[in-house]
């Protein structure tokens, strides 16, 4: 509470990582309960390959996609640690 | 050498590797036995949490599962996946940063109080037995089928196994364990779905040979599975039977129970810095990843296979279905364990294998002069018995042997591992006798992580009738109850002590309440379950499996609301969310 200027920083980090979860979890849904489950049926309509697209999301993609986006979000977390400084070591 | 003889050698080896680590990463500090020292690097915590997470029901019966079930089956391949999302994003690098050694331990901290804690550590308890009683019979299952000994005795071999390295190792030992482990598993399941791939599509990669052509037909496999399945009265393949709603529910009662599941936390406490929790978690589902992508691909290849074996010309000619006398070597071996069962019901001495339960297909299939389906075929062969199928060499079947007892082993020994530390540390240390000694807790540690080997030795040896039910129950409840009171505690600092205890309880209560009432658990001898366990009764049409949802949001309505009537928390505990939002330490006074 003393050092107002270092609480200021660190609220912009939390904002900041809040943003990015936001984010980050905008996309888990949309590929998961959107693409595989909610509007499963309208992307049956289009075909990839062999898959018939909705049905790919529920058993492959989304699992894809789950892996890329704990990498990314670790890749953006630590640029935004080291930017506010709150990085270890 | 002989099957036996090679799958005796296989196992023993493995077995051999699994003490052999133990004895060399044995743990000397409660440190070491509660969480490896905060040591383990981030890979290789991904590795143990791969191992850890996949179970004997993962290995063995996923694959057969989806087959059976279709689209149906994606609700397990996100919901076991998705929930390492959260994971990542909301719990494991704040609980890293808390850097204490048990999920109770933060909830009893966060919220000053020593009954959240309990609380806490009495949902931890349950979740778990309800786990380990699992893997125990998928111990004695796997050993009984493969080295033919008798399931009792495969369940104290497994047992006298777990016991000396969780025993002597603690989280150390078990961690590096599963890191050997999660190769003997992931190594057993893939090689055998690259050769049925192989086979059937001529691709090598079972995550596109998913979606290739079915090898000489010009087809793709999927269309092919769904004209397969539909001519024979089965539900179309490539879609659902379950409500939006429910496969939606469901779906997100296992994510959300995944993340909130304290065998899975707990190996986030054990790496050495927050941004390696961070990393640990997208490891984790990587190695998770190349299971759980290559299953609905088994399961897709298994099930054309097993059709095909059956149905060798077109629906309804006489000669359209297999010879009983000239069935496949492997479904007789299958045959004498009573998981594959043939009955000719229509005298004609072939097999039928159709879905007898659609009313919109029997009339198609008395004029075929059928009589009824012909062959019973428990879903765990799809993965058992895929080497067998494909007729690939001994050593893979031995090979797959030896994954299964690792799969249900490493499980086990992560689960017993957090109820002895719940034991030790949250209730022994933290309410009993606080002024225990370093070594005292050490020795409790180990005494309540044998005392809960046997309990799940027992559990698994005569699995009272409501084992396989209370999975739903034990995703549900850490859905419905830790999940919302840890998220909380990180993320909105006026949640206090009576709105987390209250928004538990209420989660815990509608959540048991609602599975009790349609499925019955613990009150049989009282007439559970009360109401028939069908859709038009269920509240919202979400069925018992998908209701933690529910629960998990009342706990999030009651925990706030509560929390915004009472006092907010003391400023030392506000200070404690501040501290662990940073990955950094800051000195007090600068917060």
């Amino acid at each position: 509470m003393q050092d107002s200027s270092i609480t200021t920083a660190h609220r912009a980090y939390w904002r900041a990582n809040l943003r990015l979860v936001a984010a980050c979890l905008v996309v888990w849904f949309a590929c998961s309960y959107g693409c595989g489950v909610l509007f499963v049926d309208e992307l049956n309509a289009i075909r990839i390959g062999g898959f018939r697209l909705g049905f790919w999301f529920a058993q492959q993609g989304s699992i894809y996609v789950f892996v890329a986006l704990i990498f990314f979000y670790a890749w953006r977390m630590n640029r935004l640690d080291r930017r506010f400084d709150v990085d270890e070591e | 050498m002989s099957l036996q003889a090679l799958t005796y050698l296989v196992v023993g080896a493995s077995f051999a590797l699994y003490i052999g680590i133990a004895i060399w990463s044995r743990a000397r500090t409660t440190g070491d036995f509660y969480v490896a020292g905060k040591h383990v690097s981030p890979i290789a915590n991904g590795m143990a949490t791969a191992a850890d997470w996949m179970s004997a029901a993962s290995f063995i019966s996923m694959a057969g599962l989806i087959a059976h079930l279709g689209y149906d089956g994606s609700v397990y391949l996100m919901g076991w996946t998705g929930g390492y999302v959260l994971l990542a994003l909301l719990l494991a690098p704040y609980l890293r940063k808390f850097g204490r050694f048990t999920v109770p331990e933060f909830i009893g901290d966060r919220y000053y109080s020593r009954a959240a804690r309990i609380v806490a550590v009495i949902c931890l308890i349950v979740i778990s037995f309800t786990y380990v009683a699992g893997q125990m019979r998928g111990v004695g299952i796997v050993f009984s089928k493969f080295l033919e000994v008798d399931v009792t005795l495969g369940l104290i071999i497994g047992m006298g196994v777990v016991f000396t390295y969780a025993v002597l190792g603690g989280m150390k030992g078990i961690t590096y364990t599963q890191v050997a482990q999660y190769c003997v598993l992931i190594f057993a399941y893939t090689v055998p779905a690259i050769f049925i791939a192989i086979q059937v599509t001529g691709n090598p990669v079972p995550q596109i040979a998913f979606g290739a052509d079915v090898a000489g037909s010009g087809m793709a496999l999927l269309d092919k599975l769904d004209d397969v399945v539909t001519s024979l009265g089965f539900n179309q393949y490539t879609a659902g039977t379950k409500s939006t709603i429910d496969v939606f529910c469901i779906t997100m009662a296992l994510m959300v129970g995944t993340a909130g599941l304290p065998h899975v936390i707990v190996r986030f406490f054990t790496v050495p810095r927050v941004r390696d929790a961070r990393i640990s978690a997208g490891y984790a589902l990587l190695f998770i990843a190349i299971l759980y992508t290559t299953a609905p691909a088994v399961g897709a290849m298994a099930r054309l296979n097993l059709i095909e074996t059956v149905q060798t010309g077109p629906v309804g000619a006489v000669d359209g279905n297999l010879e009983y006398a000239e069935r496949p070597d492997w479904m007789r071996t299958w045959q004498a364990t009573g998981l594959l069962a043939f009955e000719d019901l229509n005298g004609d001495g072939r097999i039928q294998y159709y879905n007898e339960a659609n009313p919109a297909f029997a009339d198609e299939a008395k004029a075929y002069g059928w009589q009824g389906n012909e062959l019973v075929v428990d879903r765990d062969i799809m993965v058992l018995a895929n080497p067998e199928i494909a007729g690939l060499p001994n050593w893979v079947i031995a090979l797959v042997a030896a994954g299964g007892i690792a799969a249900a082993l490493s499980t086990a020994a992560g689960l017993l591992l957090v109820i002895s530390a719940a034991v030790s540390h949250d209730l022994i240390k933290g309410v009993i006798h606080p002024g225990i000694s370093e070594r005292g807790e050490l020795l409790a540690g180990r005494v309540a992580a044998a005392f809960a080997i046997l309990v799940a030795g027992y559990l698994g040896f005569d699995p009272p009738g409501w084992v396989a039910q209370v999975v739903a129950f034990a995703f549900g409840l850490a859905a419905a109850s830790l999940f919302p009171a840890i998220l909380l505690g990180i993320f909105f600092k006026r949640a206090n002590r009576e709105g987390a205890i209250a928004g538990m309880l209420t989660g815990l209560v509608f959540t048991y309440g609602y599975i009790e009432y349609y499925k019955g658990l613990f009150l049989k001898w009282a007439g559970a379950p009360w109401g028939e366990n069908v859709a038009s009764n269920w509240l919202f049409g979400i069925s018992p499996e998908g209701i933690g949802v529910v629960g998990m949001c009342l706990n999030f309505a009651v925990a706030i609301a509560v929390s915004a009537m009472t006092a907010a928390p003391p400023r030392s505990v506000q200070s404690l969310v501040e501290q662990i939002r940073l990955p950094r330490t800051f000195d007090e006074g600068r917060l």
